[in-house]
């Protein structure tokens, strides 16, 4: 069994984030296969695959933060026994334990016994030096490679070290299916919690008692977080306020400032739902996903070259309304690290086929976290799609600034009235709830709901378009 | 200094100079043309090809932990292949941190290249018996070091001899940001007042890690070679042929005492700066997908196709050499022998000065007195 430890991949990082695994317990690799994206302060990183084989364990769960040399993914290497498996058993602890023939051995014999006597003594006695784990730079110590003992001089060391450690696997309680969060070993009960110097400090300052902290860190050691978890541990979850969600909250916030309206239509969008079918099959658009979205988005620019106001923004400074050329119109995209609103540069100068072509660009790379820095600023106008959640509409907010923000229902079968005089009549059509909320100090009444219904003529009648 | 009779090959300007276009089409230029056959091509493909296995495998590498650190020279083959394969005995070769290319040319083994990358040796390859020296990871200080290996050159008579295989130059390699650097500067004054034998090879790869080159020089860099008194020729970096013909040209000028060159290979780094670097915080994609269709390998192989000159089969040979030693890289990237710490006092003088032996004593005892301590 092999076990890949979190490698520093920049200089001197000490910890990272894990963004997402590709791959899946069962899952065969080959070497320099992705296994996963990690995110450290520097940058966004894929980690490939030091090892060919079966995924037999991963150790760490998404969205959890990992200190450099710590254990992530087990994997099997191709002609191991299939049934040497049951990872979870407590003789397998630290699988690099040099010495720890004699006790391993005896380990497979009595299964049932993941008692202490056999775990304690296979993790090496000098765990609390090897197992630190992190380098300042580079690839993180080989716990199995430091076979030096203390020096012969140095007692009072030799005897701390050789305190025993916690077991870093979680002995025999039985493993959850899915992937487990990082092993939590009960805290040690002899002996003296295991500690760097700072995180003893900060658990000073926070008057936590390190005994009784639960571990996370490589070879049992108590990280940081642990103390910092411990000492706000009332039950309920804390989530910090960083990154895309604290961006968010500061939009939201301000957007408070702003006195905002709403108007909203339901239309028929049928021959929409049949255009997309249509233009799925033109070759030029082989290879791209096409969804209403797209005449959705193009329907706003031409509408807003009737009303430009839809596309402006308030300049304080000088006290203007600015009204902007282009429409740089955002996508708003529910991503796993929250909401994102990248937008398309000059949506307005563009055909249908240039806009399917950038949103199809725009979405995977929003939600990939990948999104080219100069698509997150510089919008106009933005379209938000809660369709996909399967709802009927919302009174979505402006984005940072801008005058109107344009929200897309699910589109529906729903019985319809078409016809007049005696041949009107009910059919089930294609029928969506169209919203937009509008600035009211940029935007009156009146321009809102005549943009509103320029959109709703085009998405009912696309071929109007091209009268706009 | 006196230059070729006819026309003034220094006097082709900014466009840069191509032979083989990045559709593959080979390219008629008035003052310069590649020699080889298309044998030799295939061959300039083979050593693109393997060099940048070479540097994907050792960048992987250090994404697993193996490696603390790696500079990619990813989209750089052309202008490391195209120079490398110009040099000979006696040249000496005077690298950057990012030649993976030319240190394949050279015949080092990529093997050697990781030591100091995974921090298990200062010295990595027996650069004075193969004429490439070590890499240099203070920016710019190899050019003074190379144009003072070119005038050990020119005072030890392997210079402007008659016979033209007695004659070496120095080649040195830097980047655009390095010609900011102090030491770039002095290397030309020194190298111009001597006429010292030695080309300056500036891998232009547009970014000084995220510094785009155009906003550290008004005037395109070869030009600057003016003003200290020497030519310098603008060529197209990702093609291999006109790389070739360019250095060529430069080093046998250099080899027969006429003075420098500065060659500005005007390429684009396609990768990171180095592992701990996320170029898309400062360039574009649209910029990166630009260079994508330039690439350097892909024309070649496109001219050689058409050419009949190789087939799929010599490709699908070619991607198995890959990948055996990509495989050879990885082994013996894990086998490299740990350090001996009493190596480190070895490869500061040539002899030892008694202090230092005396620390090296010291520290060698202190290793010594661990339980169990092997060395």
């Amino acid at each position: 069994m092999h076990e890949f430890k979190l490698p520093d991949p920049g200089e001197g990082l000490l910890e990272a984030d894990i963004v997402s695994w590709k791959v899946s317990v069962g899952d065969t690799v080959a070497v320099n296969d992705t296994l996963l994206e990690i995110e450290t302060a520097k940058s966004l990183v894929e980690l490939p695959s030091p090892y060919a084989g079966v995924v037999a364990e991963i150790l760490v769960a998404e969205g959890t933060t990992v200190e450099v040399g710590a254990p992530i993914i087990r994997i099997r290497g191709l002609d191991e026994a299939v049934d040497a498996d049951a990872p979870r058993d407590a003789s397998l602890a630290p699988h690099e334990a040099p010495q720890g023939a004699s006790s391993a051995s005896a380990a497979p014999a009595s299964p049932s016994a993941g008692a202490p006597v056999t775990t304690t003594p296979v993790v090496p006695a000098n765990a609390g030096i090897s197992g630190s784990g992190s380098n300042l730079v580079g690839y993180g110590t080989k716990a199995g490679a430091v076979t030096r003992r203390a020096r012969r001089t140095d007692a009072p060391a030799a005897a701390a070290a050789a305190v025993p450690a916690a077991p870093v696997a979680p002995a025999p309680v039985p493993a959850a299916p899915a992937a487990t969060p990082p092993a939590s070993a009960a805290p040690a009960s002899a002996g003296r919690p295991l500690a760097k110097p700072p995180v003893r400090r900060v658990a000073r300052d926070l008057g936590v008692d390190l005994s009784t902290v639960a571990p996370t860190g490589p070879g049992g050691t108590i990280t940081a977080d642990d103390v910092v978890a411990a000492a706000s541990n009332t039950g309920e979850q804390r989530i910090p306020l960083r990154g895309v969600r604290k961006e968010m909250f500061r939009a939201m916030t301000a957007s408070l400032a702003v006195p905002q309206a709403t108007a909203f239509v339901e239309v028929d969008v049928t021959a929409t739902v049949q255009l997309i079918e249509t233009l799925k099959r033109r070759r030029d658009f082989t290879g791209l996903r096409i969804s209403p979205l797209a005449v959705f988005a193009k329907a706003a620019c031409l509408a807003i070259e009737r009303v430009p106001e839809l596309n402006s923004s308030y300049d304080a400074e000088r006290n203007e309304i600015v009204l902007h050329e282009d429409v740089n119109l955002g996508i708003a995209a529910a991503t796993p690290r929250g909401l994102l609103v990248p937008n398309i540069k000059r949506a307005n100068e563009m055909n249908l086929l240039q806009l399917t072509q950038a949103i199809n660009e725009l979405v995977p790379q929003a939600r990939s976290g990948k999104v080219p820095p100069e698509a997150m600023s510089g919008g106009t106008f933005s379209i938000t799609n809660v369709g996909v959640f399967g709802v009927d509409g919302g009174t979505p907010i402006p984005n940072n600034g801008e005058a109107a923000i344009m929200c897309l229902g699910t589109i529906l079968r729903k019985p319809w009235v078409v016809g007049e005089g005696e041949n009107e009549r009910i059919e089930p059509r294609s029928v969506c709830t169209v919203t937009v909320t509008f600035d009211h100090r940029l935007v009156d009444g009146e321009m809102g709901s005549k943009f509103l219904a320029d959109v709703s003529t085009i998405m009912s009648d696309p071929a109007l378009a091209l009268l706009f | 200094m006196t230059e070729p009779a006819g026309t003034d090959v220094f006097a082709v300007g900014d466009e840069p100079i191509q032979l083989l276009d990045p559709s593959g089409r080979r390219v008629d230029h008035p003052d310069f043309s590649y020699s080889g056959t298309d044998a030799d091509i295939a061959s300039h493909l083979r050593d693109m090809v393997l060099a940048r296995r070479i540097d994907t495998e050792a960048t992987a590498l250090q994404r697993k932990g193996e490696l603390g650190l790696w500079p990619p020279a990813l989209g750089q083959e052309a202008a490391q292949i195209g120079s490398g394969r110009t040099l000979r005995d006696p040249d000496l070769i005077v690298p950057s941190y990012r030649e993976h290319g030319v240190a394949w040319c050279a015949g080092i083994d990529p093997v050697d290249l990781l030591g100091t990358f995974r921090g298990t040796a200062m010295v990595d390859w027996p650069s004075r018996p193969d004429g490439f020296h070590l890499y240099s990871f203070v920016i710019g200080t190899q050019a003074l070091h190379a144009v003072g290996m070119a005038m050990a050159l020119q005072r030890d008579g392997q210079v402007g001899n008659d016979d033209p295989a007695a004659n070496g130059a120095a080649i040195v390699y830097f980047g655009d940001g390095a010609t900011s650097q102090g030491d770039v500067n002095e290397a030309f004054v020194f190298a111009a007042s001597y006429a010292a034998p030695v080309v300056f090879f500036c891998q232009n790869n547009q970014y000084a890690i995220s510094e785009p080159a155009s906003l550290q020089s008004r005037v395109p860099l070869y030009r600057r070679a003016a003003g200290f008194g020497f030519p310098g020729l603008r060529v197209d970096g990702n093609d291999v042929l006109a790389v070739h013909a360019v250095t060529q040209l430069a080093m046998d000028r250099a080899r027969r005492g006429e003075g420098p060159v500065l060659v500005e290979a005007y390429t684009y780094r396609m990768g990171a700066h180095t592992t701990s670097d996320d170029p898309t915080k400062y360039r574009l994609a649209a910029e990166q997908d630009a260079w994508k269709a330039k690439d350097p390998i892909e024309r070649v192989k496109t001219y050689l196709l058409s050419t009949g000159a190789i087939d799929q089969a010599w490709l699908d040979a070619l991607a198995a050499e890959s990948e055996a030693l990509a495989e050879r890289l990885r082994a013996g990237c894990l086998a490299l022998p740990e350090p001996a710490l009493g190596e480190q006092w070895q490869h500061v003088y040539a002899g030892m000065p008694p202090a230092l032996a005396r620390q090296r004593e010291e520290y060698l005892a202190y290793e010594a007195s661990f339980e169990g301590a092997s060395e």
